[in-house]
């Protein structure tokens, strides 16, 4: 109970700290954020919409982990929680593309303009549509975890191919591109400690926030698959 | 050689019937013709040439290569496949089928591109070749371990692409580029991480369709 507390604590604190400190060119006090050129006001994004793309990355690469421990051992349980893993990550995929979208309005003058990492998160929400898809054609339960499992690893190795290889190649405009000048590639760009702090704390709260709402996802299927299991004896 | 019988036997019960190769020809020529009426008397720019180059192989592929797996399926086949032969095997010779079928797919669109459109004037013809190699190698392996969870799947016919487009999208992405760049008359060298990613993209899919493969085919 006291880390759900500790939790919300967090993510209230990221949120408020995140909207409410002030951009200033010579940061002096603790809660004053660097000027970042090219970038702006418009850079307070990082703490909310990085986040959500780890967050679609990682729900993807839980579901793939729970397809591959299905295929090995056939445990429905490992199916249920792969499912849970997807549906979470598309919920904070089509966060990212909403929230990227709204940022490159500002940014970059148009919602959408077909840029690398637009490519690949367009892409990434194609695979999760086609998944499910997939699972809701198959009426068979263990022929739909089979099988989904199979697709959601075929579908989890061009992953790479969107997220490290398209950014590098194709010229681009979100920040960390191949020919960004401005804002340098993501990691070390110009934030300040008490900036890199509230953004790894943002990452830390959403990431427990993630495993925290799959959990209760997961139970929840395997509860349902239960009554009505019953139901059906009964 | 098991592989090679199971190609033989498919290309016999092809020829037989040629039903494959008809509806992909006629399918060809439809969507090449729905692109030249559009099209009328405006010229179009390489770019968009290059684009829908590969937006006719794609949906061609999409109608013609699941029939591999889904007239085992259909004619109730799979099971005595099962019996006689490996999974690697079953699947070795459906990718050879589907590499074929691909190859002469391709081939014919790309020449009747050169002769209807005008922007389709390739400068690098090396490059182009590599290209339509590795493009098409890719193409059919991804095409064929799809076309199996299908056949699997009950063989909903509108999943087929809906499925295979975000596999294929890299391979896809990454080869209308160099097929513009072979428009282009780009060099060689330029191009070589594009090749590179085509190449790597062929080899992950091959591993990863052998792999898993097994999964699909036995219930």
């Amino acid at each position: 109970m006291i880390w759900k507390i500790g939790l919300f604590l967090l993510l209230s604190f990221v949120s408020i700290a995140g909207i409410t400190f002030p951009i200033v060119e010579n940061p002096v006090s603790w809660y004053q954020f660097p000027l970042i050129p090219g970038l702006e006001e418009n850079a307070k994004i990082i703490f909310f919409h990085v986040p959500t793309a780890w967050l679609t990355v990682i729900a993807f690469l839980m579901s793939t982990i729970f397809s591959i421990k299905y295929l090995r051992k056939r445990n429905l349980d490992d199916d249920a929680k792969s499912y849970a893993a997807a549906q979470l990550g598309i919920i904070f995929c089509i966060l990212a593309t909403v929230t990227g979208a709204v940022w490159a309005k500002f940014a970059w003058g148009s919602f959408w303009s077909w840029d690398p990492r637009q490519t690949s998160i367009f892409a990434l929400l194609l695979i999760y549509g086609a998944w499910f898809a997939l699972r809701s054609a198959i009426e068979q339960e263990d022929k739909r975890a089979a099988l989904s499992a199979v697709y959601s690893i075929i579908a989890f190795i061009t992953v790479p191919f969107f997220i490290f290889v398209m950014p590098r190649i194709m010229a681009g405009l979100h920040p960390g591109s191949a020919d960004d000048t401005n804002s340098g590639p993501v990691i070390d760009f110009k934030m300040n400690g008490n900036m890199q702090l509230i953004f790894f704390l943002s990452l830390i709260g959403f990431t427990i926030l993630y495993f925290w709402m799959w959990k209760i996802g997961y139970r929840s299927l395997l509860l349902k698959e239960k009554i009505n299991k019953q139901y059906i004896r009964g | 050689m098991k592989a090679y019988a199971l190609f033989r036997k498919d290309l016999h019960s092809e020829l037989r019937t040629r039903y494959a190769v008809n509806s992909l020809a006629m399918f060809i020529i439809v969507a090449i013709s729905v692109i030249l009426f559009s099209i009328g008397q405006e010229k179009i720019n390489e770019n968009l040439t290059a684009g829908l180059f590969w937006v006719v192989i794609f949906f061609s592929a999409m109608s013609g290569l699941a029939r591999a797996f889904v007239s085992e399926e259909e004619r109730g086949t799979a099971l005595t496949l099962q019996l006689i032969a490996a999974p690697s095997t079953v699947f070795s010779g459906k990718l050879i089928f589907n590499i074929v079928l691909v190859f002469a797919m391709n081939t014919i669109i790309s020449l009747l591109y050169a002769a209807l459109f005008e922007s389709f004037v390739i400068k690098n013809f090396p490059l182009f070749f590599t290209t339509f190699v590795l493009g098409n190698i890719g193409l059919a392996v991804s095409s064929t371990i799809i076309a199996a969870i299908i056949a699997k799947a009950g063989s909903k016919g509108t999943l087929y692409p809906v499925l295979s487009f975000p596999i294929l999208l890299p391979l896809i992405l990454t080869s209308v580029s160099l097929t513009l760049s072979s428009i282009d008359g780009t060099s060689f060298a330029e191009s070589i991480f594009e090749i590179a990613i085509v190449a790597c993209y062929d080899v992950i899919m091959i591993s990863a369709a052998y792999m898993l493969f097994d999964f699909i085919w036995k219930d």
